[in-house]
């Protein structure tokens, strides 16, 4: 193999990052400058593509080819490049707003069609770059400088969205938990289809602690639950709570008094029925629920955009010859004048 | 002696031209009607103009109003420039049709009415008291009443068809007798219609049946004592075909695609009067065209941005509302300097406006319509042929000059036709493209010093990868920049870029006198009307000019000159006067408007009265 090897140096930029000090931003800069060059992709193959917002200047901290586009059309810019060459690696940065609010009609269609994307959705709950408005992420009661008397909209669950506009890799990490996010991250550039990942990320100046009521390190083993292939769904410090199917809902258990890791649900990323990974996706809507976080969902079974277009072209072109210019001009009836 | 074969009282009458216009219901067929009667007339050596009009609704109510669709065509031995201001010959399929398009039938001329649909049920849901038929308020006209519902009927008896299928025929009854009536033959229409109904030859065999019933049914009553020859036009030499706007644009693009050695990519999104340009080119995959029809305006604009980007040859078609929703997204294609075509399809507005209607008010749009200093070329076709030659200019434009290019074209062009040369392959000029390879030195933003065109660096290329985006960018490196003295270099020079474009666009020349009285300057669509104006104006001795503006920005740098030659200026437009406002402000001449805006191109009179009142 005669491939470049990377560094992370490789992937920085000469550019001075801009972001407020102590944004979670930071890590997840961090953690795909350390996975890119594991991936063994000529560096130039990537193009990294973002929205408007904090967290849309990633590109410039890319040292790839990158497209700061306009905000909420990272993912219908990235569509285009892809379908133009579906060999580039085309990574997706947006934020909650970018991606849910203003942009969430392309980012709902774009994991509809399949798109082989990578969409990285930074998840702070507010809007940092106008400075501290509630986000469609926020929760119900949010003060923020647009809602002094607290917000009365209810918020999006980012990944229900996804999972409801049929996309087959379904992921969360979290800024501050990076072996856990260059896994994650790992996984998604792994996977061929649309690829979400929502990373639970920290606004140190306009939402401080958007997370930490479970990400802190006391909090996170009772309050996050890992998601393992194959594995049960265990969580708290001591590993003494489950998951249980109850009909048609979850229920928290605790092990021990006849329940034991046999009653639990085992943790299936390939279910083909995305309803499983719909209820993992609600859990942290129920008080007594831990968060999920890890791969929701992966099934790489479905055939991306791209592909389909391009074999389209390629069968018409098959069955009717590549096309001639001269033929085009004279289609349909035509008539000589002398 | 009367044994002629010919019947002795049938007498063939030639004529320069004649406009016949077909109306109906919007379920009659009225436009294939019009469009097969246009095409065989094209083929048979006519020139012609064609305009199509019917309403935004699919199916209004049957037999109203608001549901009557129409199909004018202007076809002559000589040069034809407009759809015709009157009609010779009006082909009327119920009531509605009649009151709708009987103001525009001339005095005597010839009126073909379907009186099976003259019943008082047909007659009130035209909101007539009275049946024209028995008021003597048709006594102007050569009347023709005829059962075509009977009629076909009883031609198609024997296929087993239901009623509702043998009266879908009756427009090809009506049909058979215009071919009889203007002697053209049933060939051309025969072969589409064995193409049409490929699976369903019954359903040919019905309609040969009716329009052979409609000729022969003339050829047999007495009541057609006339009938009428145009014969050919003296058209210049070459290979001709009948072509419609979007036609014309859609494989205008294709053609360079194929000259420039690019892939074309066509972002877009449903929208009368634009639809039809993807419907074309999401069938021609054998040139590799990609057709992406998106989620909306705004992703189809971008998702066109993101394959400039990497190197295809990208356009967004729509019309005016659509152009609003796009136009954040063309202001980013001008900051990141990528190449990139936008059709403006222009109908009537403002908003949803009169979708199916034709109009000429999106120029602010195009030259103004994004926020800050966004300066881009704006090119307008002027007959249905021209939008190919349009869509290549622009093709060509685009890539050379690293910029986005606007075409305006309208719904009158867009589904009008016309006869159209047809290229060959070399006359179309190659369109150079060479993206950047070299990593040496490489610079996002370093200029052409001709063109001030930046290198197309794709993604993929091994040492290029760089940033864009729509933040400001610092000269020649692209990297973001706030510097106030920089910013302002940064939008003199997108603004130079875009000028510098004069210099490669032919000085205009004014068609009829080169100086004079009056100056006509029009743009887009109204072309035909001013040609014809010009040509009757010019017959009486008027000294008048004709200027028609193909590229509206940057404009021809010897226009300010030519309209100083002129006593008065002229400015037809389907808008309150936006390219006249243009021309007012940046030649500081003292130019007249003459607009309309009534979802309807201008009659070849109105221009003439204007001038004669200018005049005095």
């Amino acid at each position: 193999m005669n491939a470049t090897v990377y560094t992370r140096k490789d992937f920085q930029t000469d550019q001075e990052v801009r972001w407020c000090p102590g944004c979670g931003d930071y890590a997840i800069l961090a953690a795909v400058q350390s996975v890119f060059p594991e991936l063994g992709i000529p560096k130039e193959k990537f193009v990294v593509v973002s929205g408007i917002g904090c967290s849309s200047r990633f590109p410039y901290y890319m040292n790839t080819y990158g497209f700061h586009s306009i905000h909420g059309r990272a993912p219908a810019v990235a569509t285009g490049i892809k379908l133009a060459n579906p060999e580039l690696e085309v990574w997706v940065a947006t934020g909650d707003g970018d991606g849910l609010s203003i942009g969430g009609n392309h980012t709902i269609h774009m994991l509809r069609r399949n798109v082989g994307l990578k969409v990285l959705l930074f998840n702070n709950r507010i809007y940092g770059l106008t400075k501290g408005q509630y986000s469609p992420t926020s929760e119900v009661g949010k003060k923020a400088k647009s809602t002094p008397y607290g917000s009365v909209d209810r918020p999006f669950h980012p990944l229900s969205v996804a999972l409801g506009a049929e996309a087959g890799f379904v992921a969360r990490g979290v800024d501050v938990m990076q072996p856990h996010l260059k896994g994650v991250l790992r996984r998604a550039a792994a996977h061929r289809g649309s690829a979400f990942l929502e990373i639970l990320q920290n606004c140190n100046i306009f939402n401080d602690g958007a997370w930490e009521a479970i990400v802190e390190k006391e909090v996170r083993d009772d309050r996050l639950i890992a998601l393992e292939h194959g594995q049960p769904l265990v969580f708290g410090k001591n590993r003494d709570k489950g998951i249980r199917l109850n009909g048609l809902a979850l229920e928290v258990v605790s092990l021990g008094n006849g329940v034991t890791e046999a009653d639990l649900l085992v943790h299936d990323e390939k279910n083909p029925n995305p309803a499983y990974a719909f209820l993992l996706s609600r859990m942290e809507t129920e008080p007594g629920f831990p968060t999920p976080i890890g791969v929701l969902r992966a099934v790489d079974d479905a055939p991306r955009y791209e592909d389909l277009v391009a074999n389209q072209i390629a069968q018409v072109q098959a069955k009717k010859g590549a096309g001639d210019l001269a033929g085009l001009l004279h289609e349909g009836d035509v008539w000589e004048v002398k | 002696m009367a044994t002629t074969i010919e019947a002795p009282y049938r007498r063939k009458e030639t004529l320069e031209s004649a406009v016949i216009r077909f109306a109906g219901d919007s379920g009659d067929g009225m436009q294939i009607t019009g469009s097969q009667f246009t095409n065989t007339s094209a083929l048979f050596g006519n020139d012609l103009a064609t305009f199509p009009d019917f309403p935004a609704e699919i199916r209004a109510p049957a037999g109203t109003l608001p549901g009557v669709s129409g199909f004018q065509v202007h076809f002559g031995a000589s040069d034809v420039h407009t759809p015709g201001d009157a009609v010779d010959a009006l082909i009327a399929m119920n009531p509605a049709a009649l009151k709708v398009n009987l103001g525009d039938l001339k005095p005597n001329g010839l009126l073909i009415v379907n009186t099976d649909n003259f019943k008082e049920q047909d007659l009130k849901k035209a909101k007539l008291e009275k049946s024209p038929l028995e008021d003597h308020s048709l006594d102007a006209y050569r009347l023709f009443p005829v059962e075509l519902t009977r009629l076909t009927r009883a031609a198609l008896k024997d296929l087993g068809l239901d009623a509702k299928s043998m009266d879908r025929c009756k427009n090809f009854f009506a049909l058979g007798m215009c071919y009889w009536l203007y002697n053209r033959s049933m060939e051309p229409t025969y072969r589409w219609l064995d193409d049409k109904f490929k699976g369903k030859p019954v359903l040919a065999e019905a309609n040969k049946l009716a329009m052979k019933a409609g000729y022969a049914y003339c050829e047999a009553t007495e009541q057609f004592q006339t009938s009428y020859e145009i014969p050919p036009a003296k058209l210049s030499p070459g290979t001709y075909r009948n072509i419609s706007g979007n036609t014309a644009l859609a494989i205008g693009f294709i053609a360079a695609a194929q000259r420039s050695g690019l892939r074309l990519f066509q972002g877009s999104y449903p929208i009368t009067p634009a639809s039809d340009v993807l419907h074309e080119l999401s069938a021609y995959k054998q040139f590799g065209v990609t057709t992406f029809q998106a989620e909306d305006e705004i992703a189809a604009v971008c998702a066109a941005i993101g394959a400039a980007y990497a190197g295809q040859l990208a356009i967004t078609t729509t019309s005016g509302p659509g152009m609003a929703l796009k136009m954040e997204a063309i202001g980013l294609a001008v900051m990141t300097e990528l190449p990139l075509v936008i059709c403006d399809i222009q109908r009537g507005g403002p908003s949803t406006g009169l979708p199916t209607k034709t109009e000429q008010a999106d120029l602010f749009q195009a030259l103004f319509g994004r926020n800050s200093e966004a300066p881009l070329p704006v090119l307008a076709a002027s007959t249905p042929g021209d939008c190919f030659w349009i869509a290549f200019e622009a093709a060509r434009l685009a890539v050379k000059h690293m910029v986005p290019v606007i075409v305006l074209t309208d719904g009158y062009l867009a589904n009008g036709a016309e006869p159209w040369r047809v290229p060959t392959v070399d006359e179309l000029p190659k369109i150079d493209v060479s993206f950047r390879t070299d990593p040496a030195d490489f610079l996002p933003y370093e200029r052409d010093p001709k063109t001030l065109a930046r290198p197309w660096a794709i993604p993929g290329t091994p040492g290029l990868e760089h940033r864009i985006g729509g933040i400001e960018k610092q000269e020649r490196t692209g990297n973001v920049n706030y510097e106030p003295a920089n910013h302002e270099r940064m939008v003199k020079t997108r603004a130079e870029k875009v000028a510098r474009i004069a210099d490669e666009i032919p000085d205009v020349v004014p068609a009829g006198d080169p100086d004079g009285d009056v100056l006509l300057v029009g743009w887009g669509s109204t072309y035909g009307s001013i040609t014809a104006a010009l040509r009757a104006l010019r017959a009486r001795g008027r000294r008048v000019g004709h200027v028609h503006l193909r590229h509206l920005n940057p404009l021809p740098k010897n226009l300010g000159e030519v309209l100083r030659r002129y006593r008065r200026v002229v400015v037809p437009e389907m808008n309150l006067g936006q390219l006249l406002m243009v021309l007012r402000a940046k030649y500081l001449v003292d130019a007249i408007g003459l607009n309309k805006v009534q979802g309807k191109p201008f009659r070849q009179d109105e221009i003439e009265q204007k001038v004669e009142e200018v005049l005095g």
